[in-house]
């Protein structure tokens, strides 16, 4: 398997999975632009100034300053379109980002065509990833959609000999105030081939004056969905389409050493493609496919040694892989000092399973080759990541590879790679047909990539007063996002130290955020213990930051925090600032006689600056708890030999209507701060609020996730 | 073979062990009905074959001629939706949408049968149906208005 470690990036952990490069072909040549649209007015956003992306991705070459990051056109017919790499999988972001545009263009959302993750039409984009589409490519649509609104005022202004105060937009119509004359916005542009580029300066409408962005509108498409209509890929079917299947080795590692292709072949119908360790089949029908690949006498030579999930842990802390080891990362002070003068220190080892996405809709990919150029749907959180890897693994020019991403049944952070992509264009190429691969469920689980196992090892010491004078954090294998502690420390070494994974690893909803605010939570709830102070007054007591204080106090008074409590049950809380989202989570349990536990409530304080559409935000915190519910309580990849053993959704757990407590989301809807996203950060206070419940109830302090695999206490 | 699907007598000629949701989606361009696990256990190839909820991927076709095969393109009549599907336009309950077809046909079937059913009984028929986005709580609010209608 692939070592790839992911933690460098604080939004997005795969390394190799982010382009070293962003390589921007989309020059402002508008003759390009108006070719692709037709006449009419675009306004285009480039990345110079682009404040908001950070430098983290920020390529340091003079030449991508002609950039486009994203763009809007308004058409001769009035139609506006708008131009993004990011991509839908459920977040809803094809709503929000409408409703943004649809805000400061004056115009009905639904006259808004979202043209997304397709990199023939889109510009460029890294991936929708790191809850970064609301601030960064909101934000832009937004001030895009803002200076198409000011120049349209002014081509009407000009045309009635007025002045832009003279204008009033009404309904996406444009109306002389003096005249009541009416005009709409295509026949303002009609004849005009008018390009505009912004940066970060345009002027826009504060959050607190919205009339269509701030509300719970209904999902784009709705309808689509639930009537059946909506085509995902391993929906389509194209003219003289195979279905493939590819052979998969035995267990990880293993390598081809001979295969028996003849009976394979001999089946009518059955195209067999051998190149190197790879060997895939199509045919006309999927049962064909599948007996064909069943047919082939295939040799192996398995690696000896794997590690299993029974020794894990040790495993990942023996193999570390990067070249600072354990005394890296972050430190103020003398750590090791304010361990020994702290009244009170505390030493534990937190435990993380690896666990896998199960995103409903496997990986699916139909290909085509067609005029010398490769034309792949698949459904991927990275359109562009994946046109590199196709025209990488087929040598073409980029050009010469298009990937469209229809909106796809989930990703969770799970699908940024292009393995479907890949395997269906291998055997297109071989067939001279169009070709689609979806995966099993099974392939699923065993050839994705999983959220990484780790070891988090904590040692702090707090004084009786509540000052935390030592906070040493380090972390194996997890990642780095999230690995920081929130709270005020006197001394700190807080450090991530990769290992060599035996299995790949990837992102996933949160990323190490997960794991990481697991510990730390779970850790500082110890700490109140100690000193016997309460736990959310001794997060309070170590807090500078306003918003985290608010959800922490606003979580908390909606739960009841110090209200009485029935015999059995238990309270815990837990907070984190994660992705720009500031969430706080209160947790009861119940514990039966027999030990088994009942996660009975939840409250959860979430806020994330201006809300674009509340019902889809709390949809995003809701799906979120329910996630996080899984790999909190009984979600694990179990493996040996090289062998997922639990590579079915009968033997892998994942929350069901039978798992769910009551929830109640409380969402602070801060109009004067920026909107930042919010599809991860909700998923991070549940474990560590449901392990300080239990140990509240019980003193029974579980330090490994998932918490319970059984359900029940040991 | 003559399949009865959404009241079309439809003829396939498939071997009579492949799976009903194969037939469906690849050779009826039902694609509604989704794959999702292969072995019933998540709910989302979920159709209803005389009236009863039925995991169409571990269902062989040859099982199902002579029988009443709805999936969810046969729900909506004449351009009017179920008043499940009204239901879940209304609750605006999906995120992703791929566990949909699953889980109206699983609502469908139980509200067929019992038209005020209680949260227990529900939750019991709709524990085989996923929802990997986690929106069962929607999904709760959206049964309950569809039984309400």
């Amino acid at each position: 398997m692939e070592n790839s470690d992911h933690s460098s990036h604080p939004f997005e952990p795969k390394q190799n999975e982010l382009p070293p490069k962003a390589n921007y072909e989309f020059v402002l040549d508008r003759r390009k632009f108006f070719k692709l649209t037709g006449g009419g007015l675009i306004v285009a956003f480039v990345l110079k100034d682009l404040l908001s992306f950070g430098s983290e991705t920020t390529p340091s070459d003079a030449s991508s300053i002609s950039g486009v990051e994203s763009w809007i056109h308004i058409g001769e017919d009035g139609t506006v379109s708008v131009y993004t790499g990011k991509v839908e999988v459920g977040q809803n972001i094809r709503t929000s980002l409408s409703q943004i545009v649809a805000e400061e263009l004056m115009v009905p959302v639904l006259s808004i065509k979202m043209i997304m993750g397709d990199t023939d039409l889109v510009p460029y984009d890294a991936g929708t990833f790191g809850s970064r589409t609301t601030p960064q490519m909101g934000t832009q649509l937004r001030k895009a959609a803002a200076t198409a609104r000011l120049a349209l005022v002014d081509m009407a202004a000009k045309k009635w000999n007025t002045t832009a105060t003279g204008i009033r937009i009404e309904n996406g119509m444009v109306v002389n105030i003096a005249t009541n004359e009416k005009t709409n916005y295509g026949a303002l542009t009609k004849g005009e081939q008018l390009m505009i580029t912004i940066s970060d300066d345009a002027a826009v409408i504060a959050a607190k004056d919205w009339k269509v962005a701030g509300k719970s509108l209904p999902k784009i498409d709705q309808r689509n969905f639930i009537t059946g209509k909506h085509i995902y890929v391993s929906d389509m079917k194209l003219p003289g389409m195979l279905y493939g299947k590819v052979l998969r080795a035995p267990s990880y590692g293993a390598k081809l050493i001979d295969a028996d292709l003849a009976q394979a072949k001999n089946i009518p119908g059955v195209i067999v493609v051998k190149d190197g360790d790879f060997i895939g089949v199509a045919a006309p029908d999927i049962k064909t496919a599948t007996k064909a690949m069943q047919s082939i006498n295939a040799k192996w030579e398995e690696k000896k040694e794997h590690p299993s999930n029974a020794n894990i842990f040790d495993y990942l802390v023996k193999n570390i892989s990067g070249d600072n080891g354990r005394n890296s990362g972050t430190i103020k002070g003398d750590v090791e000092r304010g361990l020994t003068e702290a009244d009170f220190k505390h030493s534990v080892k937190y435990n993380i399973h690896y666990i896998a996405h199960v995103p409903l809709e496997p990986r699916a990919a139909v290909a085509e080759w067609a005029n010398e150029k490769l034309t792949v749907w698949t459904g991927t959180q990275r359109p562009f990541g994946v046109q590199e890897e196709l025209a990488e693994t087929f040598r073409l020019d980029k050009k010469k590879v298009r990937v469209i991403m229809p909106d796809t049944g989930s990703g969770y952070g799970g699908k940024h790679s292009g393995e479907t992509a890949i395997e269906a264009a291998r055997i297109a190429k071989e067939a001279n047909k169009p070709v689609k691969v979806v995966w099993t469920r099974e392939e699923e689980f065993v050839w994705a990539y999983f959220r990484p196992g780790g070891v988090i090892e904590v040692n702090a010491g707090v004084n009786k007063d509540g000052i935390i004078n030592a906070w040493k954090f380090i972390n194996y294998n997890s990642g780095g996002a999230g690995l920081d502690t929130q709270y005020k420390v006197t001394n700190k070494q807080v450090a991530h130290v990769p290992s060599n994974t035996p299995l790949r690893q990837g992102s996933y909803r949160g990323l190490a955020a997960t794991a990481n605010v697991f510990a730390r939570e779970c850790h500082m709830d110890d700490l109140a213990h100690l000193i016997k102070m309460d736990p959310l007054e001794f997060r309070i007591k170590n807090l500078d930051d306003t918003r985290f204080i608010e959800v922490l106090q606003t979580a908390a008074k909606n739960f009841g925090w110090n209200g009485s409590k029935t015999d059995g049950n238990g309270y815990g809380v837990a907070g984190a600032f994660e992705k720009g989202g500031y969430v706080a989570t209160c947790v009861e349990v119940k514990i039966n006689s027999d030990k088994e536990v009942k996660v009975v409530r939840v409250v959860q304080a979430f806020e994330c600056g201006a809300i674009v559409n509340p019902h889809h935000l709390e949809n995003q915190v809701m799906g979120s708890i329910v996630q996080a519910l899984g790999g909190a309580l009984f979600e694990a990849v179990e493996f040996a030999n090289g062998k997922i053993i639990n590579s079915a959704l009968s033997a892998y757990r994942v929350p069901r209507f039978s798992d769910i407590p009551k929830i109640e989301i409380i969402l602070i809807d801060r109009k004067d701060l920026a909107s930042a996203g919010a599809g991860e950060a909700g998923i991070v206070g549940v474990a560590p609020a449901i392990r300080n419940a239990i140990l509240n109830a019980t003193g029974k302090a579980l330090n490994n996730l998932p918490m319970l695999p059984n359900g029940m206490l040991a | 073979m003559i399949l009865n699907v959404n009241g079309v007598k439809r003829e396939v000629n498939v071997d009579p062990d492949v799976a009903l949701l194969t037939v469906l989606r690849d050779h009826l361009d039902l694609t509604g009905s989704k794959y999702g696990c292969g072995e019933g256990a998540c709910g989302a190839c979920t159709v209803l074959i005389n009236d009863n909820p039925t995991r169409s991927c571990i269902t062989p076709v040859g099982n199902t001629t002579n029988k009443e095969i709805i999936t969810i393109e046969g729900l909506e009549k004449n351009g009017t939706l179920h008043p499940v599907q009204e239901a879940f336009l209304k609750t605006d309950a999906f995120q992703c949408s791929y566990c949909a077809s699953g889980m109206i046909m699983s609502v469908a079937a139980l509200l067929k049968k019992n038209n005020d059913p209680t949260e227990d009984a529900i939750i019991k028929a709709m524990n085989g149906n996923i929802c990997r986005c986690g929106t069962y709580p929607y999904i709760l609010k959206a049964i309950k208005l569809a039984a309400k209608s």
